[in-house]
């Protein structure tokens, strides 16, 4: 199939990528700049593993033509800790409440949260549910994973870090 | 006791993989990338049975970019987890048995190219009739047979008889039997099947990685379907995004990508979508059992009767051994002085069914606790009086010969009753408002390898230098569950080091030393003798050394906060380094190791066919046990039952991380909420899967998790090493029982098969309104 080149801004870096109009946004990232940190644990948009931060909104990278994504502002798992290598509040949440298992729902969990906190600093129970019910944990249980998000937006609002 | 003592095990501390997960640099095995890797696709079976007539594979090898096409003919050696019932192929031979088996399999250069080939395989069927129902299946076997060797359609049949159930049932006052159905149900792990392969042509080794939580047994199978010496082959686990059983046994992937690598010369993967993860299956065994249960004038239990008939689907895989789990789990928690046991594990053109975690034990468990529920209210006690009464203790040995050496369980029981309020909330809440109790245990170890042999199950190698610090090596299988976290938590406690100064080589055949895997809940125990042991020889060496240089006998010394120090003159000290710096100055590196072989119990010798009835699961060192009391919202309206709050108590000995544990129970029991209220495979008349996938499978979400109250009890199993049990499988055991005595509570109907869906508690509801 015909490529075409797209340009993709990727963790604050320009990628210039040719894609075919039916490739998708999680194999590009995946495959064709070879960040893989997002993950594909289903491919039709179920799970929520493939998570990305598109101009700051979540997008399930699996459904998303990458075609469409010219010229957009990318943030993928590996692009939220800070330049210096210092984890996320997110990250450290997750990390401190012993919401990771297996690992594999948790680049998506944490980019899920990251929007959910960017719109809503203090979300209470039930808003951070409804944030995170698209995606899937199978290890978890959520429960630590609903604790380390309350306590990421405390961290937050506290050290006012963004 | 020795267990109060510790400061490493006991402690809640941040998994060693954790950082690499929550910036998403832990690497998968799809995640890899080889030079010159090619990548595999399976062509799938449109039929659930039929005999192959023709498979014709020129069009897709000649399109161009494909690299090698293979069918069953390629490799048709017999591989299974149960040597003894060993018959899946990697690819059909001759016929299909299942919907979605592999019939041919494509490398290309690129995945499109792999697809684009699978259309232009033509495959010629001639269709047989399709068996969906095992006990359809067992009564049509005169007429069609799904393996030409099994006469009836079953796999084995089992008969286990102790004491005289039939006298004790005839002096009993109150006897119970009722039929109990759970569902087909999927691990459902949020990382599909994925397994890359590179043979060399130039030495004639194969390295696979995989996904899979049993790299031992994974290495005998490639051993088998690829006719190659183990030695050969080479085994290695990546970060493995979730297993609960379904990765328990090798998948066609692996067998798939190494036979094309071979094939090709070139490195090559095989990952599946997620609708190949449920057509492939091997989730729990559906069970249509019958059970009895017997109580004297004072409620103790006097007899079980049992009878299941597991639908295994296809092949054999773990069938067997889920079979006799099913029988040996009636013997606990409680005293049973009388049980027989009847089973069979039948054929169906299903996808296979396998291991999921708490294998065996969930149905028997559903069955057992609701029977005790009603029996309770057929006495007019409380059900909590009833188990209490029952429940066993510490010592304990049934009459199929599984020992006790250490149990809380009544403690679990009285914890969640008091947490939970279950005596003042039972019975007095509105209508539609429940609460449920039930208990559950499981294994802590598993009894034997799956082939024949005595040989340890686990071996750990420490290896202590200058250069690398501590390194602690075993192939076990970290799959998400936190095994290496854990075992450096031992390591360090024995070796008076930090858990984070240990270094972990595991789910490595070459690297790490011999361990079966994960399964069986016996990581933890299993690797802990053995780490243990090796640590105490490092330990010995070093405190000569330390002797010496602290002028004071060996005997004296202690090592913990990295430092030697003399028990009667704290003074005396000197720091671990030092100590590790002269012994590898003058000796080299030092190593200690360690097995594990589980214990036997007198008058077992499988060599000689002498063998305890009922004692598959025997063996097993200690037992972990969980009670939990669930509260249910049952809306008439619309009759959607919602799980709204969980207590639960557990014990798992000795937890050596809290944190971890935790999680094990928390995601114990959403994972089983799931079974009860919402999953479940369906196959349409033909065998077709009709919701292979998370979305109408219905995987719980964040929006399901209810109020969850878990407490690790005070627990120490002084036979264990560290004083510890299981933790992942038990708190997997009460969850059904629970919520169905629960919706029992509420709107006093009982359910007898899963999952408790809004049809079935309106057509009930429907129905108890019509009386």
């Amino acid at each position: 199939m015909k490529q075409q080149l797209i340009q993709l801004e990727i963790n604050n870096q320009l990628y210039e990528i040719p894609v075919t109009p039916r490739d998708l946004l999680v194999d590009v990232i995946r495959k064709k700049v070879g960040i893989t940190g997002t993950k594909k644990g289903c491919g039709e948009g179920d799970c929520g593993a493939c998570t990305v931060l598109m101009d700051g909104a979540p997008v399930l990278s699996c459904l998303t033509l990458a075609i469409t994504c010219q010229g957009r502002k990318i943030i993928t798992i590996e692009g939220l800790a800070d330049e210096q290598g210092a984890l996320h509040p997110i990250q450290q949440s997750f990390l401190d409440h012993g919401a990771v298992q297996c690992g594999f729902c948790t680049p998506g969990m944490i980019l899920t949260t990251k929007a959910l906190l960017d719109k809503n600093p203090h979300p209470d129970q039930t808003s951070i549910k409804r944030g995170i019910a698209g995606n899937i944990c199978r290890c978890t249980g959520y429960k630590k994973i609903v604790e380390a998000i309350g306590a990421a937006a405390d961290r937050i609002a506290t050290r006012e870090v963004k | 006791m020795e267990g109060k003592k510790f400061s490493q095990v006991g402690r809640s501390v941040t998994r060693i993989d954790g950082p690499a997960k929550v910036k998403g640099e832990a690497i998968y095995t799809d995640d890899m990338v080889m030079a010159r890797m090619a990548h595999g696709k399976i062509k799938r079976s449109t039929y659930a049975h039929a005999f192959i007539k023709n498979i014709d594979y020129s069009k897709a090898l000649a399109l161009p970019g494909v690299l090698a096409v293979i069918t069953g003919e390629d490799a048709p050696n017999k591989w299974g987890i149960v040597p003894q019932t060993a018959n899946e192929v990697t690819l059909a031979v001759d016929k299909v048995r299942f919907h979605g088996e592999g019939v041919a399999a494509v490398a290309a250069i690129d995945e499109e190219t792999a697809e684009e080939a699978l259309d232009l395989i033509e495959v010629e069927y001639e269709p047989l009739p399709v068996l969906l129902d095992p006990f359809e299946s067992m009564k049509r076997a005169g007429e069609i047979l799904i393996h030409e060797n099994e006469p009836d359609n079953v796999l084995h049949q089992g008969e286990q008889l102790f004491g005289d159930p039939d006298q004790a049932f005839a002096g009993c006052k109150y006897v119970l039997e009722k039929k109990f159905y759970t569902s087909y149900v999927n691990h459902a792990f949020l990382e599909p099947h994925s397994s890359l392969a590179h043979y060399d042509p130039q030495n004639g080794q194969l390295q696979l990685w995989s996904s899979n939580q049993v790299p031992h047994y994974l290495h005998r199978q490639l051993s088998i379907v690829m006719d190659m010496p183990m030695n050969k082959i080479r085994v290695i686990l990546p970060a493995v995004g979730g297993g609960f059983g379904g990765k328990g046994e090798a998948s066609s992937s692996d067998f798939c990508a190494a036979l094309l690598s071979r094939k090709t010369g070139r490195p090559v993967r095989v990952t599946y979508d997620r609708n190949e993860v449920f057509v492939t299956n091997k989730g729990r065994h559906p069970c249509h059992m019958k059970m009895k249960i017997g109580l004297d004038q004072n409620g103790y239990i006097q007899a079980v009767d049992f009878d299941n008939t597991l639908d295994g689907g296809a092949y054999a895989g773990w069938g067997m051994v889920v079979m006799f789990y099913t029988t040996s789990m009636i013997h606990l928690p409680y005293k049973v002085p009388n049980a027989r046991a009847r089973v069979r594990r039948v054929y169906t053109n299903k996808p296979t069914c396998g291991a999921m975690r708490g294998l065996g034990g969930v149905q028997p468990r559903y069955a057992m606790e609701c029977l005790l529920d009603e029996l309770a209210e057929m006495m007019g006690v409380s059900a909590y009086e009833l188990k209490m009464k029952n429940a066993v203790e510490s010592g304990y040995r049934s009459v199929s010969n599984l020992h006790v050496p250490h149990t809380e369980y009544k403690k679990c029981l009285q914890t969640v009753v008091e947490n939970s309020g279950y005596l003042e909330k039972h019975g007095k809440q509105p209508f539609g408002k429940g609460i449920g109790l039930a208990g559950g245990y499981y294994i802590s170890g598993t009894a034997y390898t799956l082939y024949l042999s005595y040989k340890p199950h686990t071996t750990v190698l420490i290896r202590v230098d200058t250069e690398g610090g501590v390194t602690v090596h075993c192939a076990a299988a970290d799959i998400g569950q936190g095994c290496n976290t854990v075992m450096a938590q031992m390591a360090a406690e024995v070796l008076g080091v930090n858990y984070e100064d240990v270094h972990v080589v595991s789910g490595d055949t070459e690297l790490g030393t011999f361990d079966l895997g994960s399964f069986a809940s016996r990581v933890t125990y299993a690797s802990g003798v053995a780490i243990k042991e090796a640590a105490r020889q490092i330990n010995d060496k070093l405190f000569e050394v330390a002797a010496g240089m602290l002028s004071c006998r060996a005997e004296q010394l202690e090592v913990r906060d990295r430092r030697f120090y003399s028990v009667f003159e704290p003074k005396k000290n000197i720091e671990w380094e030092k100590v590790v710096d002269v012994y590898t100055n003058t000796v080299g590196t030092l190593t200690g190791i360690g097995h594990f072989s589980p214990p036997r119990l007198k008058g077992i010798d499988l060599t000689r066919g002498e063998r305890v009835q009922g004692a598959n699961i025997g063996h097993s060192p200690t037992f972990g046990f969980s009670a939990q009391a669930i509260e249910v919202d049952v809306d008439v309206e619309t009759g959607k039952v919602r799980v709204t709050k969980v207590t639960e108590a557990g014990d798992c000995g000795q937890a050596v991380n809290p944190m971890s544990v935790e999680g094990q129970v928390e995601g114990s029991i959403m994972f089983t909420l799931g079974q009860a209220l919402y999953e479940e495979m369906h196959l349409d008349k033909d065998g077709r899967m009709m919701n292979a996938c998370l979305h109408h499978y219905k995987v719980p979400t964040v929006m399901e998790l209810p109020e969850m109250d878990t407490t690790i009890v005070d627990s120490y199993d002084p036979t264990a090493p560290f004083g510890v049990k299981e933790s992942g499988e038990g708190p997997v055991q009460p969850t059904i029982p629970a919520i169905a005595n629960a919706v029992y509570d509420a709107i006093g109907v009982r359910f007898t098969e899963l999952p408790i869906t809004p049809e079935k508690v309106l057509k009930a509801l429907k129905e108890k309104q019509g009386k």
